[in-house]
């Protein structure tokens, strides 16, 4: 009965969010009074999950996996889950994660929750809370079957460090083909990626120009963030589609977010309302952004970036 | 080619969000709905591919009577015909299960929904259907090519993009990016007027099973007013994020 949790790794190495999966079901197992076991596929050093309380380790190494195919990953955490003899499997939401519990769930025949961001509040009826309305509101909602899915939402839970010291077992497993074949991978190196970024830089139309985000990305870089821009600079071509964060765009959950010359429709809002610590910069002091932020200034970003700029840089050293 | 998209029915993005029967069921009392603003991507693409390889288009939706005019918004948009299953679905894999059912019967090579509602933001029923259907599953898709049986797709990936290939029949979980938002199409008059002559058909439901039953819904504690600082004082700002928010 004990809680299997799967621990994605990219190119071999984990990420923040594979940490946070193992703090979620780690303590959840001590809830319900379990073992909890960690899966891995492909992992350059499984045992760097024995920082955060895993004191099993399933370690998958398996070429086929390489390439992912919702499908065969699907089948993987099926075997496993059965072979371990668990009900409960918790994943974090992430682009792969989020193709194949679906998958999962008709393969193992389980309750599927996502967006998961708490606990569960009840072990019977198993009942978790989950956000819907993009953020506007939460849900209880009760995984009636047997076997049961957790698909935490980014950066609700967070890593706790725990060191203890783990088993890892090598498990050969078989892999059922994949039913779409992956032709060419591209992954833009050596910038943050938004989605993991946990300080994240954001501008709107109040710049004016996309010359003037020369200001923007020395902030993220001074902070470590990654840039990100709202819907109508994407639209207007000022900056790449992949930064335009809101309802249509990405949906990001970092612990410090800043809105600068952005007015905050309810469209941006959606999709930036999970971050922790929100700051806005406007010029307008009736802009709806306000109302969603921690910490506001009204003034020109031209004056007050640079000046912000400036002061982080003094704090750093 | 038949092309089956999936017409989520959701509250306007702007909508004040209530619920109701002691926080057990949200209020729809006085709510604009509109097309799922993801399944407006993946609809302009299926109007592509329909006006370039003359595929039959059909649009979906499992909910009762007053999902309709949400439908006959996708008949304005050029859809040839739409199917209504006629229930009040519960959780995701009531309605993955339906649809499942009418691509199925349908003989569709296509199932195109986009890759989240934007009321209970599951994002799981395409996923569930492919499954259900033992179909081939993209999710998170901004690009989409077919060629005969084969289809090319691009999808969104952990800091990039990954190129896939495919055989049809298929299942896409579509966003922003599958079209550029200018593609979107809006009903014209012309259309408006086609559209009320066009099939809707209306079938009744058989799934059974569900998996999740949403027991209570809650609104976030409201946010603590925001601290304004003043913009001759930045460095306040900086100490704020470094000692109360530690945030730097």
């Amino acid at each position: 009965m004990s809680i299997l949790i799967y621990a994605e790794s990219w190119n071999g190495k984990f990420k923040k969010s594979s940490f946070e999966a193992v703090s979620y079901g780690v303590d959840l197992a001590s809830k319900m009074n379990t073992e909890a076991v960690a899966l891995v596929v492909n992992a350059d050093d499984a045992t760097e999950l024995q920082n955060y309380g895993v004191s099993k380790i399933i370690s998958v190494s398996n070429q086929s996996l390489k390439e992912f195919a919702s499908n065969s990953y699907a089948d993987l955490l099926k075997n496993i889950a059965d072979k371990e003899g668990t009900h409960t499997l918790v994943m974090l939401s992430t682009s792969n994660v989020n193709s194949f519990a679906p998958a999962l769930s008709i393969a193992w025949n389980a309750s599927l929750a996502t967006g998961v961001i708490a606990e569960p509040s009840a072990l019977n009826p198993f009942t978790v809370n989950r956000k819907v309305f993009s953020n506007k509101a939460h849900a209880d909602v009760v995984l009636s079957k047997e076997n049961k899915v957790l698909v935490i939402a980014q950066n609700s839970y967070g890593v706790k460090e725990n060191v203890v010291s783990a088993s890892v077992e090598e498990y050969s497993a078989s892999v059922v083909e994949a039913n779409v074949k992956s032709e060419k991978v591209e992954v833009s190196t050596g910038k943050i990626n938004l989605m993991d970024a946990e300080k994240v830089v954001s501008a709107g139309r109040g710049l004016k120009a996309p010359e003037n985000w020369t200001m923007i990305e020395e902030l993220a870089e001074v902070l470590n963030a990654a840039t990100a821009c709202s819907k109508p600079v994407s639209d207007i071509g000022w900056r790449s589609h992949n930064e335009h964060v809101g309802q249509t765009g990405k949906n990001i959950a970092p612990d410090l977010y800043f809105a600068i010359g952005i007015s905050g429709a309810i469209q941006h809002v959606a999709g930036i309302n999970s971050s922790k610590i929100i700051v806005a910069i406007n010029t307008d002091d009736e802009a709806p952004i306000f109302k969603a932020a921690d910490y506001g200034i009204v003034g020109d970003a031209f004056d007050v970036v640079p000046k912000l700029i400036a002061k982080i840089k003094e704090l750093k050293e | 080619m038949k092309i089956l998209v999936c017409i989520g029915h959701v509250p306007d993005t702007t909508s004040k969000i209530k619920f109701t029967n002691n926080d057990t069921e949200f209020d729809a009392t006085g709510i604009q709905y509109v097309i799922n603003p993801h399944d407006e991507f993946t609809l302009a693409k299926a109007m592509q591919l329909k006006e370039k390889q003359s595929a039959k288009l059909v649009v979906v939706n499992v909910g009762l009577v007053s999902t309709e005019p949400t439908l006959r918004k996708a008949l304005a948009i050029g859809a040839d015909s739409a199917i209504r299953v006629n229930l009040d679905p519960k959780d995701s894999l009531t309605v993955a299960s339906e649809i499942a059912k009418v691509a199925l019967d349908g003989g569709f090579d296509l199932i195109m929904a986009g890759k989240e509602s934007i009321d209970y933001n599951g994002g799981m029923v395409p996923g569930l259907l492919a499954s259900i259907n033992n179909m081939p599953f993209v999710n998170a898709v901004v690009g989409l090519d077919i060629d005969g049986a084969k289809a090319t797709v691009i999808r969104e990936i952990d800091g990039g993009k990954e190129t896939l290939s495919a055989n049809l029949p298929l299942v896409i979980a579509g966003q922003k990016g599958l079209v550029t938002e200018e593609e979107l199409r809006i009903p014209n008059m012309r259309g408006i007027m086609m559209a009320r002559k066009k099939p809707l058909s209306v079938v009744e439901p058989s799934a059974t099973e569900t998996m999740l039953e949403f027991t209570k819904f809650e609104k976030p504690e409201a946010k603590a007013e925001c601290k304004m600082v003043s913009a001759d004082n930045v460095e306040e700002l900086v100490d704020l994020l470094h000692n109360e928010a530690k945030a730097l």
